[in-house]
C-alpha cells in the first residue's frame, strides 16, 4: 500500500484531526485525489476513444464514390421504370414516368396514405412536397430502399388486383415486411413502413438528362 | 515475498508426480482441478437437461478450430469475400468440410444453447444465489447472437447483404440520432465492402474474446454457488461430517466420463450426420439466395433470417401500428430487442416459493407450455412472407411471449405450490 497519502504521528505538519481516521488516513485527500485521477482518467479515456469511434465514419474513399450521378431518361416511355440499375451513393433509384391517368389518381385525395401531403420535410426536399412528388408530374425520382428496413421495393405499375392489394393502383410493393407505396412513393396506412419513399435531391439538365445528388449545377 | 508453496503430503517426490508437484509449487495446478472436476460436488440427479451446457463448449470448440481455419483462406473484401467462400468450398483441400462444420456449428450452438437456457427456466436455475450465473448466461447469448449476425454477412451472398441492411437498418429506427448511426456502423451510404470489412473484424476478434472471456467467468460463477438440479434443492443445505453434500458426487468422473461423454459422442454422431448428408438442412442453415452474390439492387424475393432469429425476427415484424406517435419500426425494434434481454430479469419476476417446475403449480407450467409453443409458431412465422394472418398470429405470439415475462410477478404468488423434499429425488 502506498504511504504517500497515510499520515502518521508527526511526519506532517499538525493536521487537523477530523480529517484523519481511526486508522491515520487523511480520508478528505483520499477521497480527492482518488476523484481527480478517475476525473482525469474518464477525460483520457474519452480521448483515446475518439479515433476508435471516428474511424468507423465513412472513408474518404466512401465519400468520393457517393458523388452525383448522370442519368440520360431520353428512353424512358410513359408507364415504365428505370431502376433499380441507376445508383446514387449505391442506393437504388426508381425513375418514373407516369402515364396521364396516373397523375390524376395522385392528385385525388387518398384517404389509404398514412402522409398524402409529405408533411416530413425529411423524405423530400421542397420542390417535391406536392401531389406527384417530383419537380415534374411526370418523372418521379425516389430513393429505391424501403423505409422501414431498408429492402428495396419492387414496381407494380399495372392497375390491377395484386396478390398483397385486391384493389392496387400502381406503385410499389416491398417484399420483404409487406410495405406498400403509391406512384408517388407515399406509404399506406397500416404497413411498417413510417415514412413515404425519399426522394433524392436531383435536378435537370435538360429534358431528357437528370442529375442525382445535387440541385444546383 | 514470493514464497514456494508447499507440496501436498504424502505425494512422493519421483517419476511423473515429482513433475506435478514441481508445477504445483509454481501454480495451482491439481488445486484448480480438484476445485473444478474431481472435488466439485454436483447433484446426483442430473437428468437429460444437463447435457447442453458442456455441448455448448462443444460446439464452441469446434466454432473457434474451424473459423480460425476458415480465415485462412477466406478474403474478407467486398470484392473478393463470394469468390474466396467458393475457392473454399471447390478448390481448398477439405475447405468444403471446414465450411460445412462452421455452418452446422452455428445452428448446433443455437440449438445447445436454447435447450441449455430451457433447461434453466424449467428449473428455476437463475434464483437465488445464481442470479449472477444467470446474468452472464445472458450476455453470452446477446453475444451469441451478434456473433453469428455479424458472421452471417462474411460469405457475402445476396441473403446475407440483405439480411444485414434489414438489421443495421432497425439502428435508423432510433429516433434523431438513427440515420448518422446508420452511417456510423455501415461505414459507408449503403452496405460494402467497408462494412464487411468490420463485421469480419468483430466476427473473428472482438467477440470470439468476449464469448470465450464469458464462458470462463459463467463456469467460475456456477462453480462458485453450485450446480441446480431438477428438484431446485440446494444439495450444500445437507452436509456429512466432511462437509461434503450428501447429494452430491465428484463432478469427475461421474459427471465427465459417465455423463457427458456418451453425450458428446451421441451428439457429434448427429452433428456429422447434418454435416455430411444435409449441411444446407433444406435452406434453413444455408439459404439458397445466399448462393448468389451480394447484389445492392437486387433484394431478394423474400428475406428471411436463419432459423435462430426467426422468433425474434417474427416479434420485429408483429409489430405494425404507431402508439403514443412513434412510428411502427421502432416499436419493432423495442419489441425484438426487448424480447432478447427480458430473460435477464427472471431471477426478479419469479416470486415463486419453489424453484423446479416440478413444484409449481398448473398457472407456471401451462405459462411456460404456451411460452414455448408461441416460441415455435414464432419462429415458423419468422420464415414465411408476411400477410395479415401471420401478422396476427405473430402478434398473438408477441403477446404470449411477453406475458410469460410480464404476469410471472402475478402466477408463481397466486398459484399452489407442491411440497419440495429436504433431499433431491431420483
Amino acid at each position: 500500500m502506498s504511504s504517500s497519502d497515510t499520515v502518521v504521528g508527526g511526519a506532517s505538519a499538525e493536521p487537523q484531526p477530523s480529517k484523519i481516521d481511526k486508522s491515520g488516513f487523511n480520508k478528505q485527500r483520499r477521497y480527492f485525489l482518488i476523484g481527480a485521477s478517475a476525473t482525469v482518467g474518464a477525460v483520457g479515456v474519452v480521448g483515446a476513444a475518439v479515433p476508435f469511434v471516428a474511424s468507423w465514419q465513412p472513408s474518404a474513399k466512401a465519400r468520393a464514390l457517393g458523388a452525383p450521378v448522370t442519368l440520360d431518361i431520353s428512353k424512358l416511355r410513359p408507364g415504365e421504370m428505370l431502376g433499380p440499375t441507376p445508383a446514387w451513393r449505391g442506393q437504388p433509384i426508381f425513375v418514373l414516368n407516369r402515364e396521364e391517368p396516373a397523375i390524376e389518381e395522385l392528385k385525388a385525395p387518398n384517404p389509404n396514405l398514412a402522409d398524402p401531403d409529405s408533411e416530413n420535410p425529411e423524405m423530400q426536399p421542397d420542390y417535391a412536397q406536392n401531389p406527384w412528388r417530383s419537380r415534374r408530374p411526370e418523372i418521379g425520382v425516389y430513393v429505391g430502399i424501403c423505409t422501414h428496413l431498408g429492402c428495396s421495393p419492387k414496381y407494380f405499375g399495372e392497375v390491377q388486383p395484386e396478390p398483397f392489394d385486391p384493389n392496387w393502383q400502381g406503385g410499389f410493393f416491398c417484399p420483404c415486411h409487406g410495405s406498400r407505396f403509391d406512384l408517388a412513393g407515399r406509404v399506406v396506412k397500416g404497413v411498417p413502413a413510417p415514412d413515404n419513399l425519399r426522394v433524392p435531391p436531383y435536378r435537370f439538365v435538360s429534358d431528357t438528362v437528370i442529375v442525382i445528388g445535387e440541385e444546383t449545377a | 515475498m514470493a514464497e514456494i508453496q508447499e507440496k501436498p503430503a504424502g505425494r512422493p517426490d519421483k517419476g511423473l508426480l515429482g513433475v506435478l508437484n514441481w508445477f504445483d509449487e509454481r501454480f495451482p495446478l491439481m488445486e484448480t482441478w480438484n476445485y473444478h472436476m474431481a472435488r466439485y460436488w454436483a447433484p446426483k440427479n442430473f437428468n437429460f437437461w444437463y447435457y447442453f451446457g458442456v455441448l455448448s463448449m462443444v460446439v464452441l470448440v469446434i466454432q473457434l478450430l474451424t473459423g480460425v481455419w476458415l480465415t485462412m483462406n477466406y478474403v474478407p473484401s467486398g470484392e473478393g469475400a463470394f469468390a474466396s467462400v467458393e475457392y473454399i468450398m471447390r478448390d481448398v483441400e477439405y475447405g468444403w468440410l471446414l465450411r460445412y462444420l462452421h455452418s452446422t456449428g452455428a445452428s448446433a450452438f443455437f440449438i445447445v444453447v436454447y435447450l441449455h437456457m430451457f433447461r434453466g427456466m424449467m428449473y428455476g436455475s437463475y434464483r437465488k444465489p445464481r442470479e449472477l450465473l444467470w446474468l452472464i448466461g445472458m450476455a453470452i447469448f446477446v453475444a451469441l447472437m451478434a456473433e453469428g449476425f455479424f458472421g452471417y454477412l462474411l460469405p457475402w451472398g445476396n441473403m446475407s447483404y440483405w439480411g444485414a441492411q434489414v438489421i443495421v437498418s432497425l439502428v435508423g429506427a432510433i429516433p434523431v440520432i438513427g440515420p448518422d448511426l446508420m452511417e456510423w456502423v455501415r461505414g459507408d451510404f449503403l452496405m460494402s465492402g467497408i462494412t464487411l470489412n468490420r463485421f469480419f473484424a468483430l466476427h473473428v476478434i472482438a467477440l470470439p474474446l468476449v464469448l470465450v472471456m464469458l464462458v470462463f467467468v459463467h463456469v467460475v460463477a456456477l462453480h462458485h454457488v453450485g450446480s441446480n438440479n431438477p428438484d431446485g434443492v440446494e444439495i450444500k443445505k445437507n452436509k456429512d461430517a466432511n462437509g461434503i453434500p450428501l447429494d452430491g458426487i465428484p463432478f469427475h468422473p461421474y459427471y465427465t466420463i459417465g455423463h457427458d461423454l456418451p453425450a458428446i459422442v451421441l451428439f457429434l454422431i448427429f452433428f456429422c450426420l447434418v454435416v455430411f448428408f444435409a449441411p444446407e438442412m433444406g435452406g434453413y442453415f444455408l439459404e439458397k439466395p445466399n448462393f448468389e452474390m451480394a447484389d445492392p439492387l437486387k433484394t431478394p424475393d423474400h428475406i428471411a433470417p436463419v432459423w435462430y432469429y426467426t422468433p425474434f425476427y417474427a416479434m420485429l415484424r408483429a409489430a405494425t401500428f404507431p402508439l403514443f406517435g412513434i412510428p411502427a419500426k421502432f416499436w419493432g425494434f423495442v419489441v425484438m430487442a426487448g424480447a432478447i434481454v427480458l430473460p435477464a430479469a427472471l431471477p426478479w419476476l419469479d416470486r415463486s416459493p419453489v424453484k423446479s417446475i416440478r413444484y409449481k403449480g398448473a398457472l407456471s407450467k401451462i405459462m411456460l407450455g404456451l411460452f414455448v409453443i408461441s416460441f415455435f409458431v414464432l419462429g415458423y412465422l419468422g420464415t414465411i412472407a408476411p400477410s395479415p394472418v401471420a401478422t396476427l398470429i405473430a402478434q398473438i405470439g408477441t403477446a404470449i411471449y411477453f406475458a410469460y415475462f410480464v404476469l410471472m410477478p402475478w402466477y408463481t404468488r397466486v398459484e399452489k405450490t407442491k411440497p419440495v423434499p429436504d433431499r433431491v429425488t431420483g
